[in-house]
């Protein structure tokens, strides 16, 4: 989709490969839903669906923040830490005082934006800048809740909880959240914030803001980040520091997966989504084919070095 | 609900083609375990291999397959719980990454009706079983040892583990809780160990030259023979340090008593507690009536049986034993 957008490449041409590269990411979840629902029928009903799919919402929204970020060329090794220590300040803050809670969570996010700001300003690479403040959420979740517990406030249960009729609400949540970042990306705000990642010396000599449009990207990923923290903190009812370290890497592999590239802003969010629902899945795929534990890490990186290869195959297709 | 016909159904169809022995012959009982790096973990589910394939040869239960997450995380345990419900597992036995984090998932599987049996690393969600340690227990009998050894009393020496970890705490309060009880003993310097030989030994030979005579060492496990060999290169007598039921703890031991009658006393916990879960799980699962919260027993090497042990630990490794039904249900017993 970006890629049409983004490339001058003429007419729309809707040549077999790029559509086969877009649907490389949905490919990849229902062959993984296919084989999963083929050794256990049970998980292919409503309660099997929940139950499988549940701890994907938070990894989706830590992705389309890592998303907001690859969209302008950088990289966000924080978000893990970040979600964690969202998550502790659900557990505890947001429970026992709500308005300090809140003020925490509006403050974390304000400084997501900041970072950006300095970024820009001082021409920092942003993976060292992010990487430091990876270290910074940490001390800051342990001061906050420095053994396992907490408890999460009632309404996040609730949101995490909800039975909605007939579509399970994983499912929901994640149509909600592609669809929504996709029209935002696709909106005129959306194109000026990819054109900062695709050509910002043109976006410059346009008279937009880069400033502008970095700091936005980056409140962007901050507020996705805290909304992760409070899904995850929904589903398991208390928090941990440490809960949330993998979504670093996950949500990078998330992006790339569902087809975006770390340079060029070239970002697909609905990829994004199932990228993300997929590397949730491929954990448990491996479990439902009863792979020995000792097998497990290399399968995993398997599956995500065979998607990626052939979308690499795919791209290069697409370039001839 | 669906589930729970289905795993009706599957009951059904199991009880019809198989004998059944025991009420729980048709049932499957999985572990959900989220670390297997080290010589511990690595015991632990080499026990539950021995133990439950016997108890499926033996038709007590249908299935009792082991899951470890790849990587030492709680998202990603709560995924393989959840996997495990679906999977129509009738009991979960849980070596939890994190106390708190895995409660809503083994809430699910509470309310999915899948008994959920958490052992050495906890869950706190009511609804679940804890097969804990008294760590702080742990402490107390190294002081209660040493006071009975030597009723007039003298200086300690305390190792720690690893700063700011509950198990670090937890016998550390035990240890004073002893010291309070037995007045005549006195710690004179506490050092931190991290659980490691080479650790202990550099923490104890940095405080040795300043600490007057040292009656007995109290420690965590994992570094007695590093504070032997600290006492050793000081040139001052070895005095008595109680050991962790590590492989070269038990061995230097051993030499030593072969050579000039040392004594002392071993405690830890023992890899095969996994299998006590198994048990415990099994017991829930034919109706059993069994406490919430069950304490572990430790596992302790004494004078007598220091070759015996000795020769059952694997080099490297840490003294365990396999639990059975009868072990289970003593436990259950004594805590009704």
């Amino acid at each position: 989709m970006t890629a049409a957008s983004l490339n001058a490449r003429g007419p729309a041409r809707f040549d077999a490969v790029r559509l086969l590269r877009m649907l490389l990411p949905a490919i990849a979840l229902s062959l993984m839903l296919a084989v999963i629902f083929s050794q256990q029928p049970r998980a292919m009903s409503y309660v099997g669906l929940t139950l499988l799919l549940n701890l994907a919402v938070p990894v989706i929204l830590a992705t389309l923040s890592q998303l907001c970020i690859i969209a302008i060329n950088d990289l966000d090794l924080s978000i893990g830490s970040f979600v964690g220590l969202c998550a502790c300040i659900a557990a505890t803050l947001l429970k026992d005082t709500p308005l300090l809670g809140v003020a925490a969570l509006v403050a974390a996010v304000g400084v997501y934006g900041l970072v950006g700001a300095l970024i820009h300003w001082r021409a920092l690479p942003s993976i060292v800048v992010t990487l430091g403040l990876s270290f910074i959420w940490m001390g800051l979740a342990v001061l906050i809740l420095p053994t396992p517990g907490g408890r999460a406030p009632e309404f996040l249960t609730t949101v995490m909880k909800w039975k909605p009729a007939f579509v399970p609400l994983p499912i929901l949540y994640a149509v909600i959240l592609g669809l929504g970042m996709h029209l935002l990306m696709r909106s005129s705000l959306g194109t000026i914030l990819r054109g900062a990642g695709g050509n910002p010396k043109a976006l410059a000599n346009a008279g937009w803001s880069l400033l502008r449009a970095r700091v936005t990207l980056y409140l962007m990923a901050g507020t996705l980040g805290a909304l992760s923290g409070l899904a995850l903190v929904g589903l398991t009812t208390s928090g941990d520091a440490n809960m949330a370290l993998r979504y670093t890497l996950l949500s990078i592999a998330g992006v790339i997966l569902g087809g975006g590239e770390f340079t060029g802003g070239r970002v697909n969010p609905v990829g994004a989504v199932l990228g993300a629902m997929t590397l949730t899945l491929a954990g448990s795929f491996l479990t439902f084919m009863h792979i020995p534990p000792d097998w497990q890490i290399g399968a995993q990186g398997a599956i995500l070095i065979i998607v990626l290869a052939l979308r690499a195959v795919l791209n290069r297709a697409e370039e001839r | 609900m669906k589930i729970r016909v289905a795993l009706a159904v599957a009951v059904a169809a199991t009880c019809l083609s198989g004998a059944a022995v025991a009420d729980t012959s048709s049932k499957k009982i999985a572990l959900s375990n989220n670390y297997a790096g080290n010589s511990w973990r690595q015991a632990m589910l080499k026990s539950w291999g021995t133990v439950t394939s016997k108890a499926v040869a033996d038709k007590v239960v249908a299935d009792a397959s082991a899951f470890t997450t790849a990587e030492n995380q709680a998202t990603e345990q709560a995924a393989q719980i959840q996997n495990l419900i679906l999977q129509g597992y009738d009991a979960i036995v849980v070596n939890a990454a994190s106390p708190t984090a895995l409660n809503g998932a083994v809430k699910e599987a509470c309310d999915a009706g899948v008994t959920v049996v958490s052992f050495d690393g906890i869950v706190t969600e009511p609804c679940a079983w804890r097969v804990a340690v008294d760590f702080r227990k742990m402490g107390e009998i190294q002081v209660d040892y040493l006071a009975q050894r030597y009723p007039q009393g003298g200086n300690l020496l305390e190792i720690r583990g690893l700063a700011g970890v509950f198990v670090d705490d937890e016998i550390h309060k035990g240890i004073e809780d002893g010291v309070k009880k037995h007045t005549n003993f006195k710690i004179v310097s506490s050092v931190h160990g991290d659980w490691t030989q080479e650790v202990a030994q550099k923490a104890v030979a940095g405080v040795l030259p300043t600490l007057p005579e040292i009656r007995g060492v109290v420690t965590q496990g994992g570094d007695g023979y590093g504070a032997a060999q600290a006492f050793k290169g000081a040139g001052r007598p070895v005095p008595t340090i109680i050991m962790g039921n590590r492989q070269d703890e038990l061995l230097w031991w051993k030499e030593q008593k072969d050579a000039n009658g040392y004594e002392t006393m071993s405690v830890s916990i023992a890899p095969g507690v996994g299998t006590l879960a198994f048990w415990v799980a099994q017991q829930i699962l034919d109706g059993k009536d069994v406490p919430k919260d069950l304490i572990v027993p430790f596992l302790s090497v004494e004078q007598g049986n220091l070759e015996e042990r000795l020769n059952q630990t694997e080099k490297g490794g840490v003294t365990n034993v396999e639990y059975s039904l009868s072990d289970a249900q003593a436990v259950i017993g004594g805590k009704k």
